[in-house]
């Protein structure tokens, strides 16, 4: 029972150490108080107040041109896919409120599943909430105690979470690095279950994974192969099924993890596979289980944009063409890029240091640009980094206006 | 190999990664007296993995803070391979 108004019932006297859980915190709350002290905008906080289409957008009051979204087709605002989202909310409104194994499975989950197995030629699609899910639900429930994943250490954190829950032994390897790999491999004790997992594009940098060699090591030790191609779904390969399409290795990779957050231009996750016991998965992956559907208009768009992407070609060349003009572009320049040459729809930028980095996003998004920020731990050899990700709706000339962009910005910032 | 053996070997592994030439003994931690990050742990890990073929998984690198564990750890490793 309280009667005080401004004072808790029972007085507020720590004992000991002022510690609270909150302290942990305390380096963190330092350095990003630090760096919005000198007046920075702050990278983490940005609202956009109005999005125009896939490439622009009012971002902190000003007409931006995005370079950071990931959303590599461009398929958020595509006619077709607007117009079944808004079908589906008129035919089964707004949520489904329930799990994918009790009251949550509606006609579109399944049609979107239908539209998943068709577009990677697989017999099993599982649709989860969100890509992160995804990982997190597939790796922990197929790799348990005692079981083996080798991973490489550049990995993506819903990976990485995947892993911890489902308590298995985490072995890392060097970045792309084969050999190493392969050691790992051949030393993990005989009779002991294995998994690899390793993705198509690694999002930090923009680089590809050796996934013909990687993939035929992994099969050599009897070990399950994932992969994660959510930064190259409806681009890389030749029908967009991602980086091993392309590599001619799809028929060894026992499990394809994807994302509807990138090239489908909605919200989701999924897994596809040959497996043919892959279908208990809706049973015991806990990720899947314990939490409520996709909306049904989520899911009717993500199933007509997948199903365009099947015929994508065009876009894919464009976009190809888009990565390969800011690349070189930004080399020429005088910018450092994560790779020599472009290898996906995400281009790199290296920045000396967070400062720099900060102070150059900022300049960026004062002449209209943005980019995304990232900086450690979530980048590898904790760099400072500025990730571009180009979209097949950026057009020849909007390229060649972000280039002038960044040409100003480096200028004035003086990394160039 | 006994365990003076393989704490001769972690030593001479160490060296590189022991930039600051901090005396080691069976206290000697990690991540306080070494100052390891997240990316000398990784090549340190797997310099001692390669010379001793073993696997120093994630999970049981979490349990290992100081230097005499870690010579424990691999010790056991090979006796039981």
């Amino acid at each position: 029972m309280s009667e005080g108004i401004s004072q808790p019932d029972k007085p507020e006297t720590l004992e000991g150490d002022s510690r609270d859980l909150f302290s942990k915190f305390d380096d963190l709350i330092a350095m990003r108080e630090g760096l919005l002290a000198t007046g920075q905008e702050d990278p983490f906080n940005l609202v956009m107040e109005k999005v125009l289409s896939p490439t622009r957008a009012i971002c902190n009051g000003r007409d931006t041109i995005l370079l950071g979204t990931y959303n590599y087709m461009g398929m958020t605002f595509d006619p077709d896919v607007v117009e079944a989202g808004k079908q589906a909310l008129d035919d089964f409104g707004s949520g489904t409120t329930g799990s994918r194994v009790l009251n949550g499975t509606y006609q579109g989950h399944k049609e979107c599943e239908d539209a998943l197995r068709e577009f990677y030629a697989m017999d099993h699609a599982m649709v989860f909430s969100t890509g992160y899910q995804a990982n997190l639900g597939i790796i922990s429930t197929i790799a348990g105690k005692g079981d083996y994943i080798v991973l490489d250490i550049d990995s993506h954190a819903s990976i990485w979470d995947g892993c911890a829950m489902g308590k298995a032994e985490v072995v890392p390897f060097k970045h792309n690095d084969l050999e190493a790999m392969e050691k790992r491999l051949r030393r993990i004790p005989e009779g002991a279950g294995k998994l690899v997992v390793l993705e198509g594009v690694y999002s930090m940098l923009g680089d590809i994974a050796p996934l013909k060699e990687m993939v035929a090591v992994a099969k050599k030790y009897g070990a399950m192969v994932l992969v994660d191609e959510a930064h190259s779904m409806g681009f890389i390969g030749e029908h967009g099924r991602g980086v091993c399409e392309q590599a001619g290795v799809i028929d060894d990779v026992d499990f394809i993890i994807g994302t509807f957050s990138k090239s489908v231009g909605t919200v989701g996750g999924f897994c596809v596979s040959n497996h043919p016991k892959f279908e208990i998965m809706r049973l015991v992956c806990r990720p899947y289980v314990f939490t409520a559907s996709l909306p049904p208009s989520v899911v009717a768009t993500a199933a007509t944009s997948i199903r365009k992407l099947m015929r994508g070609s065009n876009k894919r060349a464009h976009l190809w063409e888009n990565s390969k003009r800011l690349h070189g572009g930004l080399k020429d320049l005088g910018f450092q890029l994560g790779t020599e040459e472009p290898q996906s729809a995400i281009v790199a930028v290296i920045m000396p240091d967070l400062e720099k980095g900060a102070a150059m996003w900022e300049a960026l998004l004062k002449e209209g640009l943005y980019v995304n920020l990232a900086r450690p731990p979530a980048t590898p050899a904790n760099m400072t980094l500025l990730r571009c990700s180009l979209c097949a709706e950026h057009s020849e000339e909007e390229v060649e206006t972000i280039l002038g962009m960044f040409e100003r910005a480096g200028n004035a910032v003086g990394i160039i | 190999m006994d365990r003076a053996e393989t704490d001769q070997t972690i030593r001479r592994l160490i060296e590189p990664f022991n930039k600051k030439r901090v005396a080691i003994t069976d206290a000697t931690t990690f991540a306080g007296d070494l100052e390891f990050d997240s990316l000398t742990v990784m090549d340190f890990v797997a310099a001692i993995e390669d010379d001793f073929d073993v696997i120093i998984s994630m999970n049981q690198q979490a349990e290992i803070e100081t230097y005499g564990q870690l010579v424990d750890a691999v010790h056991k490793l090979q006796a039981d391979r």
